[in-house]
C-alpha cells in the first residue's frame, strides 16, 4: 500500500503496524515519534497499531536545536 | 550534592542548561558540552530523514546528559502542544522546554499561546518550562499555571544583548515560587554570571558557546560564570557607594 510519510510518497506493507511501517522505511525506532493523520502513536502502541492505506505519517526524531 | 538545582522531581549539580543548535559538528560540540559541565541540554523534533536520527542524541548519552526536548518554530498552542507530545513518545520524557514564538524577525514569545500551551500541557502531565518574557506578571501567571520553572529571556534569541532589564528579571525572581532560568541573549561570561548574581536560578544558553571563535573555551567560561555569580549571589555584596571608603588603617 501506499502512504504520504513527511510528505512523500512511499509504498510499506499492506495492513504494516508503526513498527512494520518503520522498518519498512528503515527508520531506526529508537528516538523516533510517529503521527497517523494527525493523532501522535504512543510509543507502546507501535506494535498494534495499524497503518490505513493513504494515511498521512508524520516520522519525527530529535536534531541539534535550541 | 552540594547547592543542587532543584526542577520538578530532579537535582542538577550543573546550573547551566545548554542548546545544541548553531555548531559547526557534532564533534564540536561533544567538545563543548563537556566543557560546560552541563547536565540539561535542548533538543528540537524534526522530521526525519531517511538516515534517520542525527546523533545528537548519542552525544547527550556519551555524556550522561539529560535531553530537554523544546517546541522551537512553533507559533501556536496547538503546534507546541503536539510538538511537546511528539517529543514525549520519542523521547521518553515528560519535561519540555516551551517556546511559542511570534515571529521570525524578533523570537520574542506570544504570550496568549504561551499561556493556553502550558495550561494544556500541565494538565497532560508534563514538567512544563515556558520560555517566556522578561515580564513579571506573565512570569507568575505561568507559575499560577503549574509550571515547573519560568524562562525569561535576557534579550531576544541569538543576539548576544545581554541582560537588557535587569530590574524585570529581579522582579521575576524576587516573586517566584518556582526556579528561575535565564533563556536567551547571554553573549559572555560575565553577562551568565550577572544573571545569577540577580538571583537566577540557573542560565540556558547556546549561541553564545556554538557560535564562538572557540566553542570549548567559552563553554568553559560559561561553566565558571554561572559558578562565579551564583557564589556572589549568595556572598552578600557591599553596598554601593558614591564617595571612596579607604580600606587601609590610617596609619
Amino acid at each position: 500500500m501506499w502512504i504520504q510519510v513527511n510528505g512523500t510518497e512511499r509504498e510499506v506493507p499492506d495492513n504494516a503496524t508503526v513498527t512494520e511501517m518503520l522498518t519498512a522505511l528503515a527508520v531506526p525506532p529508537r528516538g523516533v515519534a510517529v503521527a497517523v493523520d494527525g493523532t501522535v502513536v504512543a510509543r507502546t502502541d507501535h506494535d498494534r497499531t495499524v497503518v490505513p492505506d493513504g494515511a498521512e505519517v508524520e516520522v519525527l526524531t530529535a536534531v541539534q536545536g535550541g | 550534592m552540594d547547592d543542587p538545582l532543584v526542577i520538578g522531581d530532579r537535582q542538577y549539580a550543573s546550573r547551566l542548561i545548554m542548546g545544541t543548535g548553531g555548531v559547526a559538528n557534532l564533534a564540536v560540540l561533544e567538545r563543548a558540552l563537556r566543557a560546560s559541565g552541563t547536565e540539561l541540554t535542548t533538543v528540537s523534533i524534526r522530521r526525519v530523514d531517511t538516515r534517520g536520527g542525527s546523533g545528537v542524541l548519542e552525544v547527550l548519552e556519551r555524556l550522561g546528559i539529560d535531553p530537554l526536548p523544546n517546541t522551537a518554530g512553533c507559533r501556536t498552542a496547538a503546534e507546541a502542544v503536539l510538538t511537546a507530545r511528539l517529543a514525549r513518545e520519542a523521547l521518553g520524557t515528560n519535561w519540555v522546554k516551551l517556546e511559542v514564538i511570534a515571529d521570525d524577525r524578533t523570537l520574542l514569545p506570544d504570550p496568549v499561546e504561551l499561556l493556553a500551551a502550558a495550561e494544556t500541557l500541565v494538565a497532560d502531565g508534563f514538567t512544563v518550562l515556558p520560555f517566556t518574557n522578561d515580564d513579571p506578571v506573565l512570569a507568575l501567571r505561568l507559575e499560577e499555571l503549574g509550571c515547573a520553572a519560568v524562562m525569561p529571556l535576557g534579550s531576544p534569541i541569538g543576539t548576544g544583548l545581554g541582560i537588557r532589564n535587569p530590574h524585570n528579571i529581579e522582579l521575576i525572581v524576587a516573586r517566584a515560587g518556582v526556579p528561575v532560568v535565564l533563556d536567551a541573549g547571554i553573549g559572555t561570561a560575565s553577562e551568565a554570571a550577572l544573571a545569577m548574581e540577580l538571583g537566577c536560578a540557573a542560565v540556558m544558553l547556546a549561541t553564545a558557546v556554538t557560535r564562538a571563535t572557540d566553542p570549548e573555551a567559552m563553554a568553559t567560561a560559561m561553566r565558571h560564570g554561572v559558578a562565579a555569580g551564583r557564589l556572589a549571589h549568595g556572598a552578600g555584596r557591599v553596598p554601593q557607594r558614591f564617595w571612596a571608603q579607604a580600606s587601609s588603617p590610617p596609619r
